[in-house]
């Protein structure tokens, strides 16, 4: 079952400087029970979908496309149903967990607030609700009458995934949900969002810049570059396997240890992710490409078939249209 | 020119360059007025408790572990900018004086955020003069001039042409870029060491390979020693000639890449490979806990609370749980370069000589 169906979502800011295109045209489907990885640097529009799919942008944030979220056009709703939906439908987990929030009410308090302003239970059963949901989430349900203050930064985290699951959505968005934490506690709570994305059956958008962490959370992964979507496929053939240049340099950024192709060689691009003002004509990653040739300045790439379930913004990709590439043949790849 | 450099011998990489003997670094504990007058008492947090460490010429050495394992404090100490409550630091055989300037010219730092540590009023141009203008140097061994001086370290950095440069504002530059900039101010008083804290960490993945690319070939072309402090172990795969753990201040196991990474020994180096993300899926086990406290160190092994060897009944089995929870022990040599502080380590090396 599809839980959100997103097409062709353009987000532009508007700035004083012009206008920002920090989301230029993507599709993508999240089934239930299924997580997608949403990677890519800084700037390349991953954290703006997010915001778009709950329509966190100001008002004067440009959105076009469609986004439906089980099967409702989250662009045609009105401010009432939109504030339901928030919460019920989809919720998020943001990165920063330590300053979330807030630091003057107990944290049972602050679940409970999500689940009574939804009426999705009484004073007394929310406060139930509030300690099963943290029992879920591997804390001790006596801790609901602990302030912030009093807990660990994983143990925040944590409090911050209850109070995403309280309402009982079918969609949560993950937005640098372990960037803050340390490795340990990372690792504890990737461990636990995957548990309840098994047990309850939800649909799950994960988002963030480590591809290595992707990997093992996520069932499908789509790397964004420039704001659209470059590379899609399973998780594991598209972290193993890329074909997109900019999707293996990622990769290479998260070292197998062991692997002796990694030992002393740190493996990097030349250049910066463009600016979302200046995306460069053609692909907009041939001025930093190692493989890029004179087509790569003037044909804008589509998601090309690459494989079996795999799809490729890249001319190396099997289903591009032939083109005249001078140089090496493209089947060195 | 200093005294550093004056008597110095050629030098030969893998002699010591910077030796670190028992280092003892104690932040002492603050509390509130109010709880103060009550006759309350703050715990004082043991940062570093007992760190030797020994940074060879010409190479790359990693120091690991979870924050608030005190790597970034003896990584600081090393520096001059802590001052111990014991132990000594020695360069080139020589303890530190007082007078730490000569030394600072020679021992460079890069932080982990660079648009913190780049004023941002200044141009690329001084921002890099400024140590030389600090340390008055006003040519350089070869009769360079200051400009020279400037347009070297930025072209070995990697902003070339460096003129484009010089009258750049921080601001003006990508992450990747400012971090360069911030190699390029230690480059130009030609250190022998840098100490770089979790240097990539705050850039774009896609751009940190070439900031690790650049200090390797720092290392390779002018010999500059390297200590990378990181809670990257991938990091200190692709980069480090020997890796050292750190746990609740102390080093908990040290030796050559290869061993600690591929053959650890202390349970906790393993279990800080364990949780390195990779392909292989959540379904392995995790410590469970958080991070330790430094104002609360346990007896025995600091590690024993957590510990795997004890939890599975494993030390109890091998009669060796009591001595993990109540003596203290110190690194031995397990294998040619490879030391470890780990009862059952000891066992499985029966004979392994004390350090």
């Amino acid at each position: 079952m599809t839980v959100l169906s997103v097409r062709d979502l353009a987000v532009t800011y508007r700035s004083k400087s012009g206008d920002v295109p920090a989301v230029r045209g993507v599709s993508f489907d999240i089934h239930k029970g299924e997580v997608l990885g949403l990677a890519g640097e800084s700037g390349c529009g991953k954290s703006t979908i997010a915001g778009a799919i709950l329509r966190l942008h100001s008002p004067s944030t440009q959105i076009e496309g469609t986004m439906l979220l089980d099967g409702e056009d989250v662009l045609a709703m009105k401010p009432g149903r939109l504030r339901a939906v928030r919460w019920t439908g989809a919720s998020i987990i943001f990165q920063g967990a330590l300053h979330a929030l807030n630091p003057v009410k107990r944290i049972g308090d602050q679940i409970t607030e999500a689940i009574t302003t939804h009426q999705m239970a009484n004073d007394r059963g929310a406060q139930v609700r509030a300690g099963e949901l943290l029992e879920q989430v591997g804390l001790p349900a006596r801790r609901i009458d602990d302030y912030p203050h009093e807990l660990s930064g994983g143990q925040k985290q944590r409090v911050m995934i209850a109070m995403a699951l309280a309402c009982s959505p079918s969609l949560v968005i993950a937005d640098e949900p372990t960037t803050a934490l340390d490795v340990m506690v990372q690792a504890q709570v990737l461990q636990l969002l995957k548990a309840l994305e098994r047990d309850l059956g939800l649909a799950m958008l994960f988002i963030t810049h480590d591809l290595s962490v992707l990997v093992e959370v996520s069932d499908r992964l789509a790397v964004m570059y420039a704001g659209k979507i470059i590379e899609e496929g399973s998780a594991r053939t598209v972290f193993t396997n890329p074909v997109h240049p900019y999707t293996e340099a990622l990769a290479a950024a998260f070292p197998t240890i062991g692997d002796v192709r990694f030992r002393g060689q740190p493996a990097g691009l030349g250049g910066d992710p463009p600016d979302p003002q200046h995306i460069p004509a053609g692909c907009p990653f041939h001025p930093r490409c190692p493989s890029a040739w004179d087509d790569c300045e003037r044909i804008v790439p589509e998601l090309w078939a690459a494989g079996s379930d795999r799809r490729a913004a890249c001319l190396l990709a099997e289903g591009a249209p032939a083109t005249a590439r001078t140089g090496e043949p493209a089947a060195d790849r | 020119m200093s005294e550093l450099a004056s008597d110095r011998q050629d030098p030969v990489v893998g002699d010591p360059v910077i030796e670190v003997r028992g280092l003892e670094v104690t932040f002492t504990g603050r509390i509130g007025l109010l709880a103060g007058l009550t006759g309350k008492k703050a715990a004082d947090a043991h940062a570093v408790a007992g760190v030797d460490l020994t940074l060879r010429r010409g190479e790359v050495l990693a120091l690991a572990g979870e924050s608030g394992c005190g790597k970034t404090t003896t990584a600081r100490a090393i520096m001059g900018l802590i001052r111990p409550q014991a132990g000594e630091i020695l360069y080139e055989g020589k303890p530190l004086g007082r007078n730490l300037k000569a030394y600072r010219r020679k021992v460079q730092m890069v932080f982990q955020d660079p648009t913190a540590a780049l004023n941002p009023r200044q141009t690329v141009y001084e921002i890099v003069a400024e140590g030389l203008r600090i340390h008055g140097i006003h040519d350089g061994p070869g009769g360079e001039n200051e400009e020279q001086l400037v347009a070297r370290a930025l072209s070995r950095s990697g902003l070339r042409p460096p003129e484009r440069f010089y009258l750049q504002y921080p601001h003006e530059l990508s992450g990747g870029q400012r971090q360069r900039v911030v190699i390029a101010g230690a480059l130009a008083l030609d250190p022998e060491v840098i100490v770089a804290d979790e240097p990539v960490s705050n850039l774009d993945a896609s751009v940190r390979g070439e900031i690790l690319d650049l200090l390797m070939k720092l290392r390779r072309e002018l010999q500059i020693s390297i200590l990378i402090v990181t809670h990257d172990l991938g990091l200190a795969w692709t980069v480090a000639d020997r890796v050292a753990i750190m746990y609740l201040g102390r080093i908990v196991e040290i030796g050559p890449a290869e061993d600690v990474l591929l053959r650890p020994e202390h349970p906790y180096t393993k279990a800080l490979l364990d949780v390195v993300p990779e392909a292989g899926g959540l379904d392995r086990p995790i410590l469970t806990g958080e991070p330790p406290d430094p104002t609360r160190i346990p007896t025995g092994c600091r590690f024993h609370p957590r510990c795997p060897v004890v939890a599975s009944g494993r030390a109890a089995e091998l009669r060796i749980e009591a001595r993990c929870k109540g003596e203290d022990l110190a690194l031995r040599t397990l294998a040619p370069e490879h030391e470890a502080a780990c009862y059952e380590s000891f066992l499985r090396h029966e004979g392994a000589t004390t350090v």
